[in-house]
């Protein structure tokens, strides 16, 4: 157990500005391995929450399977979460979405279940710009399954079974840009301090916000000559420029450091200050994926945010729902009537 | 010669070639027929292909009300010639044969015991139209015009249809007025009209309506509170949820916005559709999706999931003929056993069975409050012949009073006032129904985690076998309580006493009513049971414990139905015999008729004159 909740509550525990404590967003015990870095991921969806200030109940989350779709149950223990089928989590939050657009979905993947079994529903969603945060907690290995190689594994990568993978890697991010996704970026377990305002940026577009974050299978994936692994990742890291999510609410407030030069203004008026980066343009598709394959053919591992489009138009925008949710419409807005059914039967005849 | 003399009681086959234009024109004759106060019954007998293979269209008109297929064809209207061979071949003895005689009949295809009808179809056109897609298109309406003629259809009714058909568009209610009266003045001076078969104005229709099942089923979702759907186009479904956008666009806009109060999901195949509904059931909104027997299998592993997770879904699955791609245009009942236990594991789903669009609209319509009651997927199964084909029905009612049955879900108030603890699966009310929640209900209280994993009362996660143990014994007792919310069975009792019976369902109805009736006339008594849900009622164990031998009927091979009811009901299976008819048109009165008597061993029933294929006892 890597992730183990204090039993009780400090008294002097600060609350955020909704009036929660960081526990609010906290969830049931990590059953995963000690060090497995699916832990650090859900630790840091517990801190963006909380800095947030999201109400907890009005997050879902849902995952397919795996060790990473596991995590749903150790954050956010005020939410509902769905712990689908393998695979398939874009449709069950495709479908959660569409009935309640007010809510906030978080879905949780992994790299099995998102580039493999459900290659085509990650990609279906992100075309769809689904507004959810997608989060797939990548280790280029089957966790649940006991270390088999995954297809975002690495040519050449080395697992604990000891055999190099032959076979070329799915880049996701690369996949969501080219797909269309609205907000995508990359992430590493171990680096909280890039992830964190990552996923508070992500959670604040409209849109779908896709995350890939490298999260060390300690059990199986870990080898000096895996390249999913802490050391390799560390080694090869480099980062986008830095970036500094400011929440609508502490705008007017807020003391930006300088150096920021480029501001983005997310849906909700909230915005992400960057530091002017010498080559990518978040704002452009095409940048994104030129630095993705740059620095892929140089051997590192490019980090950040990557790409953002403030001006999406979500799934329910472009299929002119009402504002309301629909599952809160009732037989008044729904059932059109005897008198509808009579003119109706009259046509048929 | 011999000639077919008939009233009101006869089969008609038009046969043409698809994307011809067709389709309208025989659209038209048969609404006349009804619009004459006639029932009528057409079907469409179509290929997987969008143009240039042979199609059919069938039309039955009895004014006795027979709306199955009687079997055999006593005009055949033939405008195609490469199944001409075909079409004059099925014609009964002493029937007609309409043709296009711009081209002499092959010599090898004469017959001498049927009535040659020629019509020079493509001369007048190409006398009349210079251009080619007009020919095509106006043959139709010429070959209708004869048969004004030539069967007697009231000229103004078929200007009343055009006039309806091209409202405000004066130009093309002319030309079609036009192509309908050269057929007709053709034929009133080539031929002595009327032929032996044709039609008298009837009052037998009475308030019915003409749809087809596939549009009944939608609007009976619209009327439902369905709100998210979810589908991946398959024949024979799509039209269900083309229908429901059809309707959707009409009854369900925000009058203020102009929004939509429902959102419709194209997804990228079968499992993603079910995925999106059983999203949606979880969330709290009605939805569903429609697809067939290939959709159906992909579905399966999904569809476990909402049944062991209890989350509500509907699904249409309009069955068609398989394995496989099968005859992906032709109507079959073969997704009965797949659909029961769909997914692995110990799975049963709740099906519901129409057999008319009346049925489709209200079992739609309740699918939606069922799915909600029993937190489980309900599946309602027609098939193509119902889905695609225009019935005749009785027309649709809604009663105003009518509220849906959202189960027992928990509103932020019960959950404030709750004292307990809030267990997901606590069985509170002895009837293996537990109370839910909705996502984002209440800040504190009633939130869960909903899993296809073993879970205790509570939904925490356990591999404790006695726990997992009492959750599916609870489930098994949902499914009890499931028996007592289905539709009844549909019983008809013989005239005279008998313990013998046969027992059909869904688009099999109007052909059993009807063999019925030959049976009887030839002296062979039997109740009859219509099957419309399962699990089963206690009315259908006590029916064939009533009885001491019953056939099923069954439009597939492997008599399905039967074998479920032999699985669930703990029957003899000596009991049942079976009649099964899969050859993937719909079955036949004559056809169930004699395989019936022969099984009973009755030998005074009139014998059918051909054995079809795919017909077997
Ligand atoms: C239909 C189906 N096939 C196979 C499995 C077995 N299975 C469970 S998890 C998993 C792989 C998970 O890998 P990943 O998504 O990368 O998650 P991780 O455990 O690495 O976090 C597989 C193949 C399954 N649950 N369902
Ligand atoms: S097996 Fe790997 S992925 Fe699974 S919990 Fe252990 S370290 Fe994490
Ligand atoms: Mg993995």
């Amino acid at each position: 157990m890597s992730y183990v909740r204090p039993a009780f509550r400090h008294p002097e525990s600060k609350t955020n500005a909704e009036g929660f404590t960081r526990q609010d967003y906290e969830g049931a015990l990590s059953t995963l391995c000690a060090g497995c870095g699916h832990d650090s991921v859900s630790s840091g969806i517990v801190d963006a929450c909380f800095e947030l200030g999201v109400w907890p109940h009005r997050v879902a989350k849902i995952s397919g399977i795996g060790c990473s779709s596991k995590t749903p149950t150790y954050f956010l223990g005020k939410s509902h979460g769905f712990n689908s089928v393998h695979g398939r989590m874009p449709s069950v939050a495709t479908g959660a979405n569409m009935a309640n657009g007010e809510m906030a979905y978080i879905g949780i993947s992994g790299d099995g279940d998102s580039a493999s079994i459900g290659l085509g529903q990650f990609g279906h969603v992100a075309r769809r710009n689904l507004n959810m945060v997608y989060i797939v907690e990548n280790n280029g290995c089957y966790g649940l399954t006991k270390g088999q190689d995954s297809a975002t594994t690495d040519v050449g990568s080395k697992s604990k079974k000891g055999d190099p993978n032959p076979f070329e890697a799915i880049d996701l991010c690369a996949m969501a840009l080219q797909l269309g996704a609205t907000f995508v970026a990359r992430s590493f377990s171990g680096d909280k301090e890039q992830l964190v305002p990552l996923i508070k940026a992500a959670m604040t577009h409209n849109g779908f916000a896709f995350i890939d974050v490298i999260s060390p299978c300690v059990t199986f994936n870990n080898t000096p000559a895996s390249s999913k692994g802490y050391e390799f990742v560390r080694d090869h890291i480099e980062a986008t420029g830095k970036m500094d999510f400011v929440p609508v609410r502490s705008e007017i407030t807020a003391n930006y450091e300088p150096g920021f030069t480029k501001e983005i203004t997310l849906h909700y008026g909230s915005v992400i200050h960057l530091y002017k980066d010498d080559k990518l343009d978040c704002t452009d598709r095409g940048s994104a994926m030129r630095a993705i394959q740059e620095h892929n053919d140089k051997g590192r591992i490019l980090t950040g945010l990557l790409y953002v489009d403030p001006d999406s138009k979500d799934f329910h925008k472009v299929q002119q729902t009402v504002k309301q949710p629909l599952r809160d419409l009732d037989e008044e807005d729904l059932c059109p009537g005897a008198r509808a059914l009579n003119a109706i039967n009259g046509s048929l005849r | 010669m011999k000639r077919i003399e008939s009233v009101n009681e006869f089969v008609i086959r038009f046969a043409n070639v698809n994307g011809t234009g067709s389709a309208s024109a025989n659209a038209m004759f048969a609404k006349s027929i009804f619009r004459m106060g006639i029932p009528v019954s057409p079907k469409n007998i179509f290929p997987s292909n969008i143009q240039g293979l042979p199609t059919w269209y069938e039309v039955r008109v009895s004014e006795k009300g027979y709306l199955g297929r009687r079997g055999g064809v006593d005009i055949a209207v033939s405008v195609n010639p490469q199944s001409m061979a075909q079409d004059i071949g099925d014609l009964n003895p002493g029937g007609y044969f309409i043709y296009d005689n711009t081209k002499p009949l092959d010599l090898r295809l004469h017959r001498d015991d049927v009535h040659l009808i020629g019509l020079p179809l493509t001369d007048i056109c190409r006398e009349e139209y210079t251009e080619s897609r007009q020919r095509q298109l106006f043959k139709n309406v010429i070959y209708v015009g004869a048969l004004a003629a030539l069967i007697d259809i009231e000229f103004s009714v078929l200007k009343e249809l055009v006039d309806e058909q091209f409202k405000g568009k004066e130009k093309l209610v002319a030309s079609n007025i036009h192509a309908l009266e050269l057929g007709y003045q053709y034929a009133l001076k080539n031929f002595e009209c009327p032929i032996g078969v044709r039609l008298e104005r009837r009052d037998a229709v009475g308030d019915k309506i003409i749809m087809e099942g596939n549009d009944a089923l939608a609007l009976g979702a619209v009327y439902g509170g369905a709100t998210v759907v979810a589908w991946y186009p398959l024949t024979p479904s799509t039209s269900v949820v083309e229908s429901f956008e059809k309707y959707a666009k009409r009854l369900r806009i925000d009058p203020g916005s102009g929004d939509r109060r429902y959102c419709v999901a194209q997804a990228e195949d079968e499992l993603a559709a079910i995925g999106m509904v059983i999203g949606a059931g979880w969330n709290g909104a009605r939805s569903f999706t429609a697809s067939s027997g290939p959709g159906l299998s992909l579905m399966a592993e999904f569809l476990g999931l909402a049944y062991f997770a209890e989350v509500p879904a509907v699904l249409f699955d309009i069955q068609r003929a398989g394995p496989s791609t099968g005859m992906p245009t032709r109507t079959q009942q073969s997704d009965i056993l797949a659909a029961a236990y769909a997914s692995h594991g110990d799975t049963k789903h709740v099906l519901l069975i129409p057999s008319d669009p009346k049925e489709c609209f209200e079992m739609s319509a309740d699918s939606f409050d069922l799915a909600d009651r029993l937190q489980t997927p309900v599946i309602v199964m027609s098939d193509l012949d119902l889905g695609m084909n225009d019935n005749m029905c009785d027309p649709l009612v809604w009663d105003e009073e009518r509220e849906y049955d959202r189960g027992k879900v928990l509103s932020k108030e019960e959950l404030e006032n709750m004292s307990e603890r809030y267990g997901r699966y606590l069985d509170v009310d002895g009837d293996g129904i537990c109370y839910r929640t909705l996502p984002g209900t209440h800040p504190d209280k009633g939130a869960f985690f909903t899993r296809g994993t073993s879970r205790n009362e509570y939904a925490v996660y356990t591999e404790f076998g006695e726990a997992y143990v009492r959750n599916m014994e609870r489930l098994a007792a949902k499914f009890e309580t499931a028996k007592t919310l289905m539709p009844k069975p549909e019983i008809r009792r013989a005239k005279k006493p008998t313990s013998d019976g046969i027992i059909y369902y869904g688009s099999s109805n109007s052909a059993s009513l009807e063999a019925l009736d030959m049976l009887e006339a030839d002296g062979l008594h039997l109740n009859a049971m219509r099957l419309r849900a399962f699990p089963f009622a206690q009315e259908v164990v006590d029916f064939i414990d009533q009885h001491e031998r019953i056939v099923v009927i069954d439009q597939n091979r492997d008599a399905q139905m039967r074998k479920l009811l032999i699985i669930e009901c703990e029957v003899d299976p000596k009991k049942l015999l079976s009649y099964t008819h899969y050859d993937g048109m719909p079955m036949t009165a004559l056809g169930a008729a004699s395989h019936i008597a022969k099984l009973f061993g009755s030998s005074n029933v009139t014998p059918l004159r051909k054995k079809k294929a795919g017909e077997k006892a």
